[in-house]
């Protein structure tokens, strides 16, 4: 039971946790707040003073904010709703008695262990390279015209090169999840004859929610920051300009840091609304 | 498992399973063989997958062009240091977070998480110019400190349900039996603490490891990693097929075998304890 002395003693040892992360929080998000209602060109004659609400104006009223919220979302829900599918999918699969099942995971996880610079990289010119890429030649072996995958398809192939990477992941928890499923209770339903449909809808399913949860939680923590994907395959052309990825180019590209910052403002307007909405059914699932 | 299976369906299991394994994994085997191939056989028309001259060339080529053995030994420091500084400040945190909870413990750690999505970049500029000011743009102790900030969350949430699960009893017990404190945290708690400790660690050290946007970002010369070591070969040379399989085998090798020997801590780590 927790004595004052104790409780004195927790709070010392949560201290430099605590205080390093609210510094970590507070002192970027203040410089950011500030910079954002000047008008700051680190390189054409640095802080020019206040100017009000002048870019937060601008950065919405931009033709390229729309879109890149948009773009952001859709490749969050996209891969979150691939990597779930699939991986629920494949960890039944490999739920499955067979032989080499151990080596099978080894192959399924790897990707996970992939930098996404390396493998974006590999995407890009291996496979996705129209002329001398792995599926420009599959292409014509059928007869087809080799498709440009990073101009023409760019959206659909950074989901899929994102995916791959994060598929590991969510097949590794769910499969966790599936081996802790009481097999006696599945039996049962299954000497009872319920379909396999049923079963899967019924028992397996909601026995997923908690890792489903965690699964949606941390992939889309790292998923609305992606950014190497990005800057080494199509460096936000063709439409895959992300919330983020316009930012890093107001403040680096075109060095606007007054600009970028009101933009930065926004991203995290954005990611507070998905924070909230997920908090609220992490704290749910996780109390239980 | 004990349920009988008939072999028919294990083999059908067996042969779907090892083909979306193979299939996954591909692109990974298929750069390492490729790293192996001279430049034409690289982009050969038909692809040759086994039957080619097996040569060592482009690792030489790659050696030469730039300091791997730097970028290497900046990756170990940084992920290194920063999963030890990490762990040193998060053990404490979540050791009293999961012995002396409070009413408001949850949201402590609910808003830990929530700090995990700040956009790092619209903080990226602050964070520049700070660096610019403290001397510490290019240097590994300056990213030692980013990745430790922002791994710190995940570590103190993975150690909090690790420690958690420590039956409280055991300790009550051994107080009873008379044991000092020093007794009871290196006897009783510690054994079984560090699994936990250990596999937080690992994904710790990986997810450093990887990180591309801060490395790339605040680095130029002196502190690059391997992340920015491989960003140099997206640059329109870097279409040389074989060395860039050679420069990405040399990337990711070392974490892949760490993560493959590492793999069942890893799943329990993963699913913050959450899962069982």
């Amino acid at each position: 039971m927790a004595t004052k002395a104790s409780r004195s003693a927790a709070r010392l040892m949560m201290a430099p946790a605590v205080v390093l992360l609210l510094g970590w929080m507070l002192v970027p998000l203040i410089m950011t707040l500030w910079f954002s209602f000047r008008t700051y060109l680190p390189l054409r004659g640095g802080d020019q003073g206040w100017t009000g609400f002048d870019n937060y104006v601008r950065f919405v009223s931009s033709s390229a904010f729309w879109p890149a919220v948009q773009t952001t979302l859709i490749i969050v829900v996209g891969v979150l709703i691939i990597t779930v599918v699939l991986g629920i999918l494949l960890a039944m699969l490999l739920d499955q008695p067979m032989w080499g099942q151990g080596i099978v995971r080894i192959l399924v996880i790897a990707p996970f262990f992939v930098m996404p610079t390396v493998s974006a990289l590999v995407w890009k010119n291996m496979f996705m390279d129209p002329v001398n890429g792995l599926f420009a030649h599959l292409f014509q072996f059928f007869g087809a015209e080799p498709v440009s995958w990073l101009s023409d398809a760019a959206m659909p192939s950074i989901i899929m090169i994102v995916s791959w990477q994060w598929l590991p992941f969510a097949t590794l928890i769910l499969l966790t999840a599936i081996q802790s499923l009481d097999s006696e209770q599945l039996e049962a339903a299954e000497m009872d004859g319920a379909p396999q449909l049923k079963r899967f809808f019924y028992i397996i399913l909601p026995h997923l929610s908690r890792a489903i949860t965690i699964v949606l939680l941390i992939q889309t923590i790292f998923l609305l920051a992606i950014f190497a994907e990005i800057f080494v395959t199509t460096g936000g052309a063709f439409g895959t300009r992300t919330l983020s990825y316009l930012i890093f180019q107001r403040v680096l590209e075109s060095q606007n840091v007054g600009l970028g910052s009101a933009g930065g403002v926004y991203a995290i307007i954005l990611a507070n609304i998905v924070a909230i909405f997920l908090m609220r059914i992490v704290g749910k699932n996780l109390d239980n | 498992m004990a349920r009988a299976v008939s072999s028919r369906r294990k083999l059908i299991n067996t042969s779907i399973a090892w083909i979306i394994g193979l299939l996954i994994f591909f692109p990974i085997l298929w750069t390492i063989l490729t790293s192996f191939k001279t430049e034409a056989q690289a982009i050969a028309s038909p692809p040759i997958f086994l039957g080619f001259d097996w040569t060592l060339e482009n690792y030489a080529v790659v050696m030469e062009r730039s300091n791997y053995g730097r970028f290497l030994w900046n990756s170990i420091i940084i992920a290194g240091g920063s999963t030890i500084l990490g762990l040193m400040i998060a053990v404490p945190a979540a050791w009293s977070m999961a012995f002396v909870p409070s009413k408001r413990t949850k949201d402590i750690l609910l808003w830990m998480l929530s700090t995990k999505m700040l956009p790092a970049v619209g903080v990226l500029y602050p964070i520049y110019l700070l660096f610019i000011e403290m001397g510490l743009l290019d240097s590994r102790a300056g990213l030692v400190v980013v990745l430790m900030l922002i791994n710190l969350p995940i570590i103190v949430w993975m150690l909090y349900t690790y420690f958690r699960e420590i039956p409280v009893e055991i300790l009550e017990a051994a107080r009873m039996d008379g044991a000092t404190l020093k007794e009871e945290v290196l006897y009783i708690l510690t054994p079984m603490a560090i699994p936990g400790i250990a596999s937080t660690m690992l994904l710790n050290f990986i997810l450093a490891w990887n990180e591309a946007f801060w490395t790339l970002n605040l680095t130029a010369v002196n502190a690059a990693p391997l992340t920015a070591f491989i960003a140099s070969y997206s640059s329109p040379e870097g279409l040389f097929f074989a060395k860039l399989s050679a420069a990405s085998t040399m990337a990711i090798a070392p974490i892949l075998i760490l993560g493959w020997f590492s793999q069942k801590q890893l799943v329990r780590g993963l699913t913050f304890g959450a899962v069982k």
